[in-house]
């Protein structure tokens, strides 16, 4: 995708968000409900692919940095509910959200980021634990019964608005000067360091970036379901996310939105064979691994879209 | 006293995780990815102990010794079976492909025997009883209380674990284990039938796994289908900590994760919290050292 078409393509996405956020209450409430898991998905699945496409570094602890956002901003919310104007707070409590999943995220990656392959998924995976234990451990945040009566304030605009921005964000910073060093970083980790790139910064900004629009994500998503779970944020959660960006194809924005898409409505799809749903997207996985394994949607006369 | 009935206990538990950890470790060992399968199999074992047990207490009588020694035998004959199959079907196809490939493949793996058992039509998602193999009788030993199950564990595993060192190290087939795991094309060349070697780790490892399910069923009293997710992810654990690819910090890393589980889990605070600790140690040694306790720490050469 071209720079110039990352502008353009966020005030076409903005836009379509404000209008669908003004004609929101026509629509059925199931629908609009999808559309906004929906855009929730499309929210984390570009943001580890920065972390797992772009940037190459296996991160399966994606879940935990949504449920940090989550919980913060559910639990601002919270707070502030009985406020005149809470509603007003609710851009503010996303953002502070995002910071502090962000803020984790640094404390997780600044350590862990020297590890590599294998011991780097090993180890977000146990940080994703971590952070559930945590929540499943603190009585402020409901610990094991979760956390009720979160006010629903995510609604299509918020949700399809922000997605645009995490990928114009993203995009934009992967098509940057200093972007190139992911991708540089993702195909050779060496020969990036012998050329001036410094290695670590780089992996660590590219997790921290992540980490930031899953807290985003998380905060949306806690103010459209009203409920937060620990359970919720398992490791099978963050598989959901890294399938996403397997089945687009790492490091290719388009074929990770459009996999995000596919993989959110495949469920109310199957609801008519629920009970042999979750087999059949195992199934799925092995199965893309053997026969596409570069993605769904890549094809050999396609550039890399970076 | 407290203490010693602490020792024992973890230590039993380490057993059981050192068995299930030097699957994971083998079979990293020869191809350089986690069999995150692994956990599963061990539930099909102590599903297939569930369904054989009675079947055989009629031809041998009710907790007979031979008795569970043919079921022993015949569970590891079954996912040593099964193990292969999994790497036949699923992993032997990714041979060359990049290792991140495998890991996701694995984890579908791992995800597909997980639902299907939990299907209402296979085995269902409730958990239910697991048959006493063994009368089991409480011995008391310096104030501290040993079960015979307890025994048994440690035994068995001491056993096992001396047998595998036998294998690796003495036999002609462990020989060509550890050339594939040290240079496979070079072992290749050599005429070492790499396929053939993997298929036999994953059906020692998986013969493992089994035994494992089945010590670890017999010192709780139920199974269900996601069984194998808590005692796998800290077997995996305990693989990583000693070093993964290594068999003796296999052995090392799951009695010391079994010991601090059950010193943890004493200390009425922390109890909830025994997973973030297993992964917190585990974390604070990588970045002590990268490679685990008793792993080398490998150059990349350019």
């Amino acid at each position: 995708m071209p720079f110039s078409g990352a502008k353009r393509w966020l005030l076409v996405g903005i836009a379509l968000a404000v209008l669908a956020s003004y004609f929101g209450d026509q629509f059925n409430r199931y629908y609009v409900g999808v559309a906004i898991d929906v855009g929730i998905a499309i929210i984390l699945a570009t943001s580890l692919n920065l972390i797992n496409g772009h940037t190459g570094q296996f991160s399966l602890g994606h879940a935990g940095f949504m449920a940090v956002g989550g919980y913060c901003s559910a639990y601002i919310s919270l707070r502030l509910t009985g406020h005149a104007h809470a509603e007003w707070f609710f851009p503010l409590s996303l953002l502070a959200g995002g910071l502090l999943a962000a803020f984790v995220g640094l404390l997780v990656g600044v350590p862990s980021l020297r590890l590599r392959g294998d011991y780097l998924a090993i180890v977000t995976l146990g940080f994703g634990e971590i952070i559930r234990v945590v929540a499943q451990n603190t009585e402020a945040v409901g610990a094991a019964s979760g956390l009720k009566g979160i006010p629903k304030y995510t609604g299509l605009g918020w949700t399809f608005g922000l997605a645009a921005l995490t990928i114009y964000v993203i995009t934009s910073l992967v098509n940057s000067t200093y972007g190139r060093g992911f991708i540089a970083v993702h195909d050779d980790e060496i020969a990036a360091e012998s050329n001036g790139v410094n290695t670590t910064r780089t992996k660590v900004t590219a997790f921290v970036t992540g980490a930031f629009f899953a807290g985003i994500a998380g905060g949306l998503y806690a103010h459209h379901k009203q409920f937060l779970s620990p359970t919720g944020f398992d490791w099978l959660k963050s598989i959901d996310i890294v399938v996403m960006v397997i089945l687009g194809g790492m490091g290719r924005t388009v074929g990770v939105i459009l996999a995000a898409i596919l993989l959110t409505l495949m469920p109310e799809f199957l609801r008519e064979v629920a009970e042999y749903r979750m087999i059949f997207y195992a199934l799925l996985i092995i199965l893309l691994m053997l026969l596409r394994p570069n993605g769904l949607f890549s094809f050999k006369f396609k550039r890399r879209a970076a | 006293m407290d203490f010693l009935q602490q020792a024992i206990n973890g230590l039993g538990l380490g057993a059981i995780y050192a068995l299930i950890a030097l699957g994971y470790t083998m079979v990293y060992g020869v191809l350089r990815f986690i069999n995150f399968a692994h956990s599963d199999v061990l539930m099909l074992g102590a599903f297939a102990t569930f369904y054989i047990t009675p079947r055989l207490e009629k031809m041998f009588g009710p907790q007979s010794i031979l008795g569970v020694i043919v079921v022993f035998i015949l569970v590891a004959m079954i996912c040593a079976a099964i193990g292969m199959t999994i790497e036949r079907l699923a992993y032997r196809p990714l041979r060359n492909r990049p290792k991140l490939a495998v890991l996701i493949t694995a984890i579908g793996v791992s995800l597909f025997i997980e639902f299907t058992c939990q299907n209402p039509h296979v085995f269902g998602a409730a958990s239910r009883p697991f048959p006493a193999l063994l009368t089991e009788t409480k011995y008391s030993i310096g104030g501290a209380l040993v079960s015979s199950t307890d025994i048994l564990v440690i035994a068995v595993t001491g056993v096992l674990l001396a047998a595998m060192w036998w294998i690796v190290q003495k036999t002609r087939i462990g020989t060509a284990m550890r050339a594939v795991s040290f240079n496979q094309q070079a072992a290749a060349l050599m005429g070492i039938p790499v396929n053939r070697i993997i298929s036999f780790t994953f059906g020692l490892g998986s013969a493992l796994a089994a035994v494992a399910g089945i010590l670890y069923s017999m010192r709780s009293p139920s199974i269900e289908p996601l069984m194998g997710v808590q005692p796998g992810l800290r077997a995996f654990i305990a693989a990583v900590l000693g070093g993964i690819g290594n068999l003796p910090g296999a052995v090392l890393g799951a009695v010391l994760l079994g010991l601090l589980e059950t010193v943890a889990g004493g200390i009425p605070g922390l109890s909830n919290y025994r997973d973030a600790i297993a992964f917190g140690i585990l974390i604070l040694i990588l970045l002590v050292k990268p490679a685990g306790l008793l792993g080398r720490a490998t150059i990349e050469k350019v």
